[in-house]
């Protein structure tokens, strides 16, 4: 090694650290300038560039249309035409809207009674599809299945199968003697049919969201469970369940945001009258009536102050469930 | 949802042989051991009878006359019209045409969500910059804005650019997830140990050769599930084509079906349903032959998030 420290033609001093160890970075910083400012453009810069492509897309086409709604929220907007200034002119008018707060029921209890029975159904198959199972793989495929199809498919033959006159639905419930149910034109027959196709599309997947959280529940909690005397029942209501309470957070926030923004299963259900939410308009939602408002009515004002509403909701439910979390979190300690 | 960000299954009790396979750990954490009675049988074969049942008439009301799918009782046979009604929504109604502009769609956006994100996912996961923690928050709080507050400065923009039923206004607002940078990011913290990064630095590798000889390989099963993941979910996708696409110019196959089902020219029941069948067994045949890849993918990423 001294023939390196001989040929040093500018006469430094040979390198203190021991060669066997030649840190990279003083080695280039002796012999270019330019790579190792190209080094720490690599170091600083690439990460920005990394995360760039989601930042640009989001902003071209989430934020900038965020804020630009919010905007118009504040006009008159006709398509095609130029927006005139209304203030919150939108907003007071969608206070006195009968078709508005008709729209908010129904999104609510749409929403309620497709996320409840589905997220209720979803743990109790999880907890099934925890059991050491023949089949079980299948079993998984065949309750994931409905995830595969589309809404527009889903709905497009739910809307036989809840068929009035001839519908498989009302068929099976003559067999019991049960008159034939208006499935599309009475209200609560109406939405719960739309709840169904929600349901059915969904529950499977939240059971195997359920069922991977509760394999990662620890083995010897059972074992003290069972050992304590604990039942099955008991083990699931006392130790399943608040193990695996984030998981069962995270699908109420997920299914929430879903549910406030249903679509196409009540446009589609409603065949012909389905911009509208029927023929009273007794399953028209939010998303719906802003479909309407926009784009049948042309009023894009108002529309974009139902779009506005619509994230208000969110925030509003998002803050419930943050102090929900924050207090469950006090209360067990963590 | 912040607290949920930094939850590791592996913390509890899981045994460390799973903990740095990332990608088998809800395969090897078996659960409860307890055996199934008759009645878990029972049940769960219910549910899979219930979804699978509106799947298996879909097939039957595709397989009749459209004035049969209308009688009562309906039909639980497959009958003989299979093939006239595909041809007729074929060749008449142009499924054959939204099923390609679907693939298209599908196949661009998750190929670009699955590269932008992981790229992305391990900037999060793994660089050091200025931002990251405060930037990362905001990619998951970008998750809980409805597509509804868009659409209608999106629709203007792409009506001012000429891209009305375009197939690049779908495209594009989808070309990165939040979702997908999150997925990654979750993947990429446990999976790629900070040393290869380190010694592939030592080299002198930069940065694009460090995403191609080292992150690419770590991530590809994570690649795979979240490519899964996006696909079915554009194939699926139905609001915001809906708004930007016609049933008549470039439709995608959900967009097709709406018009199918609104009923602007005579329905027939039977071409409805056969349009949905075709929007059907692409993803399910996906599903039939990865099912278990898909299963262990939803459940993977579930868990992380």
């Amino acid at each position: 090694m001294a023939t390196s420290v001989r040929a040093k033609p500018d006469g430094s001093p040979p390198p203190a650290a021991p060669p066997s160890s030649p840190g990279p970075r003083g080695r280039r910083s002796s012999s270019g300038g330019w790579r190792s400012t190209l080094y720490r453009w690599d170091i600083k810069a690439i990460p920005y560039v990394f995360v760039a492509p989601f930042f640009l897309t989001f902003a071209a086409f989430g934020l900038f249309p965020l804020i630009y709604t919010g905007w118009l929220s504040l006009h008159r907007v006709e398509l095609g035409g130029d927006p005139t200034w209304k203030g919150l002119e939108n907003y007071t008018d969608l206070a006195t809207s009968e078709f508005f707060w008709n729209a908010l029921v129904n999104t609510f209890t749409i929403g309620v009674i497709s996320t409840v029975p589905q997220l209720l159904m979803a743990l109790g198959l999880a907890h099934l599809l925890n059991y050491k199972l023949r089949g079980r793989g299948f079993l998984r495929v065949a309750i994931l299945a409905p995830y595969a199809t589309s809404i527009a498919a889903a709905t497009l033959v739910f809307a036989q199968l809840f068929n009035t006159d001839y519908g498989m639905i009302n068929g099976f419930l003559g067999w019991f003697g049960f008159d034939p149910v208006n499935w599309e034109s009475s209200k609560w027959p109406a939405q719960i049919a739309i709840s169904v196709i929600v349901t059915w599309r969904w529950t499977g997947y939240n059971a195997l969201i359920y069922l991977a959280a509760m394999q990662a529940v620890p083995q010897d909690l059972y074992e003290a469970a069972s050992l304590d005397g604990a039942s099955r029942w008991r083990q699931f209501v006392s130790v399943t369940i608040p193990s695996i309470r984030p998981t069962i957070l995270f699908t109420i926030i997920v299914s929430t945001i879903g549910a406030t923004q249903l679509f196409g299963e009540p446009m589609l259900f409603g065949g012909s009258v389905g911009i509208s939410g029927g023929s009273g308009n007794q399953f028209q939602t939010l998303s719906l009536l802003m479909y309407e408002k926009g784009w049948v009515t042309g009023a894009l004002g108002q529309a974009s102050a139902i779009a506005w509403v619509m994230l208000l909701l969110l925030l509003i439910v998002g803050g419930v469930q943050a102090l929900v979390s924050r207090h469950n979190r006090k209360k067990l300690g963590g | 949802m912040a607290h949920t960000l930094d939850r590791r299954p592996a913390e509890s009790g899981t045994p460390a042989a799973a903990r740095t396979r990332p990608g088998r750990r809800f395969r090897q954490t078996a659960g409860r051991q307890h055996h199934a009675g008759p009645l878990t049988y029972v049940l769960l074969v219910a549910a899979a009878f219930v979804s699978l049942f509106p799947l298996y008439w879909n097939v039957v009301a595709a397989s009749h006359t459209g004035e049969r799918v209308v009688e009562a009782p309906a039909p639980l046979l497959p009958g003989n019209r299979l093939l006239d009604n595909l041809s007729f929504a074929w060749n008449q109604v142009d499924m054959g045409e939204a099923l390609i502009n679907t693939t298209i769609v599908a196949s661009l956006v998750s190929l670009s969500t699955v590269l932008f994100s992981t790229l992305a996912g391990f900037a999060f996961a793994k660089l050091p910059f200025r931002g990251r923690g405060m930037l990362l928050s905001l990619v998951v709080a970008t998750m809980t804005i409805p597509p509804q507050l868009s659409v209608i400065p999106l629709y203007q923009i792409i009506t001012d650019l000429g891209w009305f039923d375009q197939l690049q206004s779908v495209v594009l607002p989808s070309l990165v997830a939040a979702f997908g940078v999150f997925f990654m990011r979750q993947f990429l913290v446990e999976a790629l140990p900070m040393e290869l990064v380190e010694a592939a630095r030592m080299d002198g590798a930069h940065s694009l050769r460090i995403i191609w000889h080292v992150v690419f390989p770590v991530a590809r099963p994570a690649m795979a599930v979240l490519g899964m993941l996006v696909f079915v979910q554009s194939w699926n996708d139905f609001f915001w084509p809906f708004i930007a696409l016609t049933p008549d110019g470039n439709p995608t196959l959900q967009v097709a079906l709406a018009g199918l089902g609104a009923g602007n020219h005579t329905v027939d029941h039977a071409v409805v349903l056969t349009g949905a069948l075709i929007s059907t067994v692409p993803l399910l045949l996906v599903f039939a032959f990865l099912g278990k890849h898909i299963v262990g993918g939803i459940t993977a990423g579930a868990v992380k998030s």
